[in-house]
Order: structure tokens, then C-alpha cells, then sequence
């Protein structure tokens, strides 16, 4: 596929490929109105296989990109200025996730009554997720994006 | 009972805790400090001496018991009553407005409007934390689902320091449900800062879980699993026996399998180590034999007693009358 470069905007690169879609999600990417490309299975020498996405004309914060450290620990972003790399950005796991993951716990407060979930990181690798509510812990494998 | 060394330290900062305490909710037994534990433990032991105290005149108290419990709310009930504060409430959520739809966000906003501080138990896993949050008064959880009931886990650590006079380097054997049980876990977060052994004895379907043995092993504490009752009981300096939860199977087959896998009985006891004692929160349903009741190694229903001194302490410190 040839993917023409961006003039202004992030390119996320070194996704792993079964995350494509949840970096997509998390980011909220559907919503936003500019050029966006994503591809995926790309050879990579670091992963083997990588996807990757461009998206024109937008910039996210430090708090927005750590969301995707959950799901695409290895990411970078690349801030592109007039077709140039101005800065590299690594994700880093933050210290709490806020209203993107549902509690895996049925028995959950936050499964009944209205209330924006939000989880502790207990442990980087593997992540894992204390509920702040019901104090259940939770690994990658109980995720589930709202 | 001699004050041990810990007990004296917190009694000389004992004004400092109390100013801490003050307006705090307790939902989960790591929101106080291991020396604010130790602080309403030595609280405890002075309302054991003198429970009946006119502190909370003009208090009220609310219990809102969105599950049924009887020793729970009773305790805290009495606990009020003996310091003359006044009660409101439900202790069923039949008798809630939580029937006509009501949210528990809603009646948690109202009733913090009421009272002075509020005693829940309910049995969404959470419910507490989240009631702490939109309060206007403190909380105190009395249970939430298969969480967390720190007052429990605050009389358990009192009953065992007066039964083994201190709370360091214990051997406590767990039995029963030890997947869906809250107190144990309570208990294991808790005396796991006084240098634990742990011996874990439950079903398969019933094991403690990992998150609580991964706990442990970070604080580098040794802990032991078996599904035989009789493995460990030697080495116990407390056997904390619980009950099979029918409220908390989804299968009433698990359930009926599970139920009547560990049952105490006296001839069990002859081997055990003079200071082993034998605590169970109660309800019991039959897994600790009648008989044993009459033993001396039987603790569980000065257990039960001692919850009163304990919440006696909690509330008085945590609407700062004491």
C-alpha cells in the first residue's frame, strides 16, 4: 500500500496488530473529521508484524496517548511538522485508567448504577488493573473498551 | 491484658490519630494506617472496660443494610445506643425507596443529609467506596458483596490479640470459603503486616484467590494451601473457620457440593497447641460442630462481643468524640 506522508499531524507506529482497532477505539479516532490512514501487518524488525496510523492535522496530549499504553505498550508517536519528525513520543502506562475499560467483576458497583469506572495499575508487565471500587485485579486478558 | 509494646506507642500519639481519623471513611481496611488499626484496637480496650458512655448525645447514626445481617447491624446498633446516640435506617431494601428505583447514589445523597455519619452494608462489590465518594458524611462499610468488612477484620485482629497476646509472627489456619468469603481476605491484608504465616484449607472450587496469594508473596510472607482440614491444624495458633456462602454461588449444585466439605469437631482439637483458639464471623451453619462450643479452645462467640468495643471505637473516632 503507499501511504503518502502527512504535512502536519501524528503518525502511531509499532501498534501490535490485533490492536489496531482497540488503539482506534480509545482514541476515539471515528470522531475526528481530518485524513486518517491506518495499515497493518507491516514487516517490522522489532515486532515482525506492526500496524501503523496517520492522522492529519491532529496532535494528542501526554494523558490521551497513555490511554493506548494498555493495549500498544510498545507505540511510538511521531510528531510531524511540515513533513519533518519534530519529536518522538514513547507511551508510558499511567497510574490510573479512567471510563475507558469496563470492570470484569458482574458484581461490580460499576455495572449498576452510573458511575465513570476507574482502575489502579498495580503492575506494568504484565499490566494489571486494581478496580477502585470493588478492588478486584484484572489482567489484559478480562479488557473490556467501553 | 498487658499492652503490648505497639499498643503503648499508639496510645502516647493517641491525640495525633484521633485528629486523623476524624470525618475518614472506612470502606477497605487499607484506608487506616497500621497504627491507626493499633489506635482503635487500644480504643477498643478501654470501651471493653467502660462501654456505656454518653458520647454521642445529639449524634445520629445511620444504618442502611441494603442486605439482611443480624449480628452486624445489631453490634453497631448497641454500639450507638451504649454511648446514647440515636439510630436510622432500614435493614432490609425491601424497605428502601431502592424499590421504587431509586439509585443508590440518590439514597445515599439523601440520607447523608440526615445523620451524621452512615453504616452500609450492600451486596454490590464497590457500592461502599462509591457511597464514600458522593457522601456528605463518612461511611463505614459493614460489607460490600464479597469485598471488603473492615469493622469485622478490626474485632478479628482485637480477638486475637487477647487470646495470643500479641499480633506478630502468628500461624493462622483459614478454613471453608476462602474464594467468596470477605473476611479472610480482610484478615490476610491485615495481618499480613505483623508478619504472618498463612495456612489456606478450602475446597477446590473455593481456593483463596490469586490476587491475595500474589499480596503475600510481594510482602515475601509464607502461605500453604491443602484441601485437608486436618494437614495444618496443628500448627495453628488460630483457626478462623467460615461458612460456605449459599448467597454468593450462582449454581446451587456448586453450592450443595461444597457446603458440608469441613466440619470442626472436638476429637480434631487434641493435637492442637495449647493457645490455639478457634474464630468464625459468624453466622455458623454447621461447620463447627455444637459440641465444640463448649471447649476451651472456642472463641467465636466472645468473637461476636467484642465486635461491640471495636465499632464503639471506630464511630467515636471517626466523629471525632473521643
Amino acid at each position: 500500500m503507499q501511504v503518502n506522508a502527512i504535512r502536519e499531524g501524528t503518525v502511531i507506529d509499532h501498534i501490535p496488530p490485533q490492536n489496531l482497532f482497540k488503539v482506534i477505539s480509545i482514541l476515539n479516532l471515528h470522531k475526528i473529521t481530518t485524513q486518517i490512514t491506518f495499515g497493518t501487518n507491516f514487516d517490522s524488525q522489532r515486532m515482525g508484524k506492526k500496524a501503523l496510523i496517520k492522522i492529519e492535522g491532529v496532535f494528542f496530549t501526554q494523558e490521551e496517548i497513555n490511554k493506548i499504553a494498555l493495549v500498544a505498550p510498545s507505540a511510538k508517536l511521531n510528531l510531524i511538522k511540515n513533513y519533518e519528525v519534530v519529536q518522538k513520543l514513547p507511551v508510558s502506562i499511567p497510574d490510573k485508567v479512567s471510563g475507558i475499560i469496563k470492570c470484569y467483576n458482574p458484581n461490580c458497583v460499576t455495572n449498576h448504577e452510573k458511575v465513570t469506572t476507574l482502575f489502579h495499575v498495580v503492575e506494568n508487565h504484565p499490566i494489571m488493573l486494581k478496580c477502585h471500587f470493588c478492588e478486584k485485579v484484572m489482567t489484559e486478558e478480562h479488557f473490556i473498551f467501553i | 491484658m498487658y499492652l503490648c509494646y505497639a499498643f503503648e506507642c499508639v496510645k502516647n500519639a493517641a491525640n495525633s490519630f484521633a485528629m486523623n481519623l476524624k470525618n475518614r471513611s472506612l470502606v477497605s481496611i487499607t484506608d487506616f494506617s497500621k497504627e491507626e488499626q493499633l489506635y482503635i484496637l487500644s480504643l477498643a480496650q478501654d470501651f471493653e472496660k467502660n462501654p456505656v458512655r454518653n458520647l454521642l448525645e445529639n449524634r445520629v447514626v445511620a444504618t442502611l443494610f441494603f442486605e439482611p445481617s443480624t449480628r452486624t447491624r445489631l453490634s453497631f446498633e448497641s454500639a450507638v445506643s451504649r454511648l446514647g446516640g440515636k439510630i436510622i435506617g432500614f435493614s432490609d431494601v425491601a424497605s428502601s425507596s431502592m424499590t421504587k428505583g431509586e439509585t443508590l447514589k440518590d439514597t445515599i445523597k439523601i440520607v447523608s443529609n440526615y445523620c451524621d455519619l452512615i453504616v452500609m452494608r450492600h451486596y454490590l462489590e464497590g457500592a461502599a467506596r462509591y457511597a464514600s465518594e458522593i457522601s456528605l458524611v463518612p461511611i463505614v462499610n459493614a460489607g460490600d458483596g464479597a469485598n471488603q468488612h473492615p469493622t469485622q477484620t478490626m474485632l478479628d485482629m482485637y480477638s486475637i490479640y487477647k487470646t495470643q497476646g500479641t499480633l506478630d509472627n502468628l500461624k493462622i489456619l483459614m478454613v471453608g470459603d476462602l474464594k467468596y468469603g470477605r473476611t479472610v481476605h480482610s484478615l490476610l491484608m491485615a495481618m499480613s503486616q505483623f508478619n504472618t504465616t498463612f495456612y489456606f484449607v478450602s475446597p477446590k472450587e473455593l481456593m483463596m484467590p490469586e490476587e491475595y496469594k500474589l499480596y503475600l508473596e510481594k510482602l515475601k510472607l509464607s502461605y500453604y494451601e491443602h484441601t485437608d482440614l486436618n494437614e495444618y491444624i496443628g500448627e495453628a495458633d488460630i483457626v478462623y473457620m467460615t461458612r460456605v456462602q449459599k448467597e454468593r454461588f450462582s449454581d446451587p449444585l456448586e453450592y450443595e457440593k461444597t457446603k458440608n466439605v469441613y466440619i470442626l469437631r472436638s476429637e480434631m482439637l487434641k493435637n492442637t497447641k495449647p493457645n490455639m483458639r478457634i474464630l468464625h464471623p459468624l453466622p455458623r451453619v454447621n461447620e463447627i460442630d455444637v459440641e465444640v462450643d463448649e471447649h476451651e479452645k472456642a472463641y467465636y462467640f466472645a468473637q461476636a462481643q467484642n465486635g461491640l468495643y471495636v465499632r464503639q471505637a471506630i464511630i467515636t473516632s471517626i466523629l471525632g468524640v473521643i
